[in-house]
């Protein structure tokens, strides 16, 4: 039982290997039709393996279960990397807005399906307002030289709390008009049909998402002064904040529905493989187009050498908040989708221990490298809760706690043999950066006017 | 120096004094550039050259003084602002971006002057692939200039030293500066590639119509190339001149071999 066991999950995780190459590769040719043939048919794959053809299954229940972790994982995950892989900025605070993202899409979604259309209006017409705020400050700010850091925030602190009111108060006159259109659980009304919940859902993961954003952009503007690991600590006191709050969500924050410690429940199990693979190719072309820009370049600068950076024209204040906020973005997302698949919310899921997670995801597929932060997603969960929960599980009821065991010593010998990482900077496909070889029809002739220096 | 009364003063430096806690690493110093001056500035160890370099691009804020870019007060700006309005440097040790490609660290140095924005390049717009095109365009003829162009897609940090030297210079150049800053170009060269140093340095100047300020220690460069010098010892201009009136004046050869020593030679 336990050797077929391990082959069958070997080529399981092979396979995954294989799939995400051939993705990947898809997404990078250079042909249109290919590209778009290509996601169809990896999305349709999968699609097939989750189907039921009378007692045949692919991928059983657990094994779709693995598959949307780690489609969470790899947003997740990849937000992180751009933060301290490509910024260089080490960062912890990553879970606090995976957190902020699940709640928040969590809230929305279960208030609509309770007859209740504030959530939806309050965070989407907040994250506008509030980002129309930021936006405007900043222009505002822009011209006015010189101005220190913490009176800026001040600034955006006021506009954004503005914006918040304003989008309560439109919010609570909205509703009357809206809520009787939903119905109840046990009736659902009009705006509460199959096609229409997606419609929200769909809202609901761009708003948590920008939420998360927007709440990194008013962390980091202050903390990102901080040198790195000073940037860490402070991170690190983020992501415990959040948490303390997520406890305490019924009684020092006005969510009786999110029930604090006790958890919440009846979240609508939305999260279908479309929705999962949606927002994860979206994660990773946004990832992908962003880096292999001259914003990318700029963000690799800021890692590589501050000093340098300044000195070559780039604003590394500005660079390392875009990258800080894109990637809680990316967290913000992955979060939402995470709570609609899970349907139940446990403040210990969000715990700052858990939070080490994608850090140790993104240290193992090798900092700075796209492809390896996936394949580090699919593998750790695939590896971990996969393959040694099920594996462990035959050997006694408490045995699965050794997996804790096995798990960091597999890290240890993967520093020790690869520090930079299972695929180093090796990158698949849509993820590798352009070539520009000297080509004889369209490089520019070179001119050889230049004394050389070396000899 | 032939004076001319078509060239303008580009960057005037005045009173510039910077104190770190109670040491005084530059006192009141005053450098005026013309358009077009290939300018030295040498003087012993901790005289402050580096200082000096510092404070006009805005990485250390000055105490006291002004500095002015074709009459704008550049005191106060960020470092990069002052970068963008046309001061670009190298630096002692040197400085590029050791993980990523020859052609990306040029690159980068675009990045101030893109012609696309970040919408731009998250959506793929016609623009970005148009203006991204456009710059790799300039930025492999500019390595073409530098004799470059066969090693762009190398890691800097796989470079050899001579190399890495010209990439930096070619970095500072794709900032498309007016004034460019050297700090210490020859440092570690042996004496066939210093020679071939002053002849790059002598073609960045002519080609780019470029000014240059250079601090330097090996006085064969600076005597070699720059038109006229001013001298730094413990934060303080102490002579200033032609590279012959510098070498004749004993208050330099006593800074630099010490007291008695102008007697001697």
């Amino acid at each position: 039982m336990g050797i077929e066991f391990i082959l069958g999950s070997l080529v399981k995780i092979g396979a995954l290997l294989g799939y995400l190459y051939g993705l990947l590769w898809a997404m990078g040719h250079s042909k249109k039709w290919v590209k778009i043939v290509g996601v169809i048919v990896a999305f349709g794959i999968v699609q097939l393996a989750l189907t039921k053809f009378g007692d045949f299954q692919l991928l059983n229940n657990f094994d779709q279960g693995l598959l949307f972790q780690a489609c969470t994982m790899t947003m997740v995950a990849l937000g992180l990397n751009l933060i301290y892989g490509f910024n260089g900025q080490f960062s912890l605070g990553q879970w606090g807005f995976y957190g902020i993202g699940a709640y928040c899409a969590a809230d929305i979604t279960f208030r609509w399906t309770n007859g209740d259309a504030r959530g939806l209006f309050v965070v989407g017409l907040g994250t506008i307002f509030a980002g129309l705020a930021i936006w405007g400050i900043g222009k505002f700010l822009k011209r006015l030289r010189g101005i220190p850091v913490l009176s800026a925030f001040t600034f955006y602190i006021i506009g954004v709390v503005v914006a918040g009111a304003l989008a309560i108060l439109i919010g609570n006159l909205i509703n009357p008009l809206l809520s009787p259109l939903l119905g109840t659980i046990s009736e659902p009304g009009v705006l509460n049909s199959k096609v229409a919940i997606q419609v929200v859902f769909f809202f609901a993961v761009v708003f948590a998402g920008v939420f998360a954003a927007e709440v990194s952009f008013l962390f980091g503007l202050p903390v990102l002064t901080l040198g790195s690991d000073y940037f860490g600590i402070a991170t690190l006191g983020f992501t415990i904040v959040v948490n303390t709050l997520m406890v305490n969500s019924d009684t020092i924050l006005p969510f009786p529905e999110m029930k604090g410690g006790r958890g919440m429940i009846g979240i609508p199990k939305l999260t279908t493989w479309f929705w999962a693979f949606f927002f994860m190719v979206l994660v990773i072309i946004i990832l992908r187009n962003l880096i292999r820009s001259s914003t990318g370049r700029a963000i690799m600068s800021v890692r590589e050498d501050e000093t340098a950076a300044k000195a070559m024209g780039i604003d590394v204040a500005n660079n390392k908040l875009l990258s800080f906020v894109i990637g809680s973005f990316f967290a913000g997302v992955g979060g939402a989708v995470y709570a609609h698949y899970i349907g139940f919310l446990s403040p210990g899921t969000f715990d700052f221990l858990v939070g080490f997670n994608p850090l140790i995801i993104v240290v193992f597929g090798g900092l700075g490298s796209m492809t390896g932060t996936i394949a580090a997603s699919f593998g750790w969960i695939f590896f971990l809760e996969g393959l040694l929960r099920v594996l462990l599980s035959q050997m006694g009821t408490e045995a699965p706690t050794w997996r804790y065991v096995l798990y960091p010593i597999t890290l240890l010998m993967l520093m020790l043999i690869r520090p930079q990482g299972l695929l180093g900077t090796v990158e698949w496909g849509f993820l590798k950066a352009e070539k520009y070889g000297f080509g004889k029809k369209n490089g520019p002739k070179p001119t050889t006017d230049a004394p050389v220096v070396n000899s | 120096m032939e004076k001319n009364n078509n060239t303008s003063a580009i960057l005037q430096i005045e009173k510039l004094t910077k104190y770190f806690g109670g040491l005084c690493a530059v006192k009141s110093f005053d450098l005026t550039l013309n358009k077009g001056d290939l300018a030295g500035l040498i003087g012993p160890n901790g005289a402050g050259k580096t200082t000096v370099f510092n404070l006009i691009t805005g990485l250390y804020v000055p105490t006291e003084g002004q500095v002015r870019l074709n009459n704008e007060n550049i005191v106060g700006l960020e470092p990069f602002e002052i970068t963008q309005m046309g001061i670009a440097r190298t630096f002692q040790n040197i400085r590029l971006f050791p993980n990523l490609t020859v052609l990306d660290n040029v690159r980068i140095a675009y990045h101030a002057h893109i012609g696309y924005s970040f919408a731009d390049s998250i959506f793929r717009t016609a623009r970005y692939n148009k203006e991204e095109k456009a710059l790799v365009d300039r930025a492999r003829e500019f390595l073409g200039i530098f004799q470059l162009e066969g090693i762009q897609d190398e890691l800097a940090k796989n470079l050899p030293y001579g190399e890495q030297r010209r990439v930096e210079i070619a970095r500072a150049l794709a900032c498309n500066p007016h004034v460019l800053l050297l700090d210490e170009p020859a440092a570690g060269m042996n004496p066939r590639e210093i020679i071939n140093l002053m002849d790059l340095i002598h073609f960045i100047h002519d080609r780019f119509d470029l000014t240059i300020l250079l601090i330097e220690h090996q006085m064969r460069v600076v005597m070699g190339i720059c038109q006229h010098i001013s001298v730094m010892d413990f934060g303080e201009v102490i002579a200033r001149g032609t590279p012959k009136e510098i070498q004749d004046n004993p208050r330099v050869v006593e800074a630099y071999l010490g007291k008695g020593a102008a007697n001697v030679s």
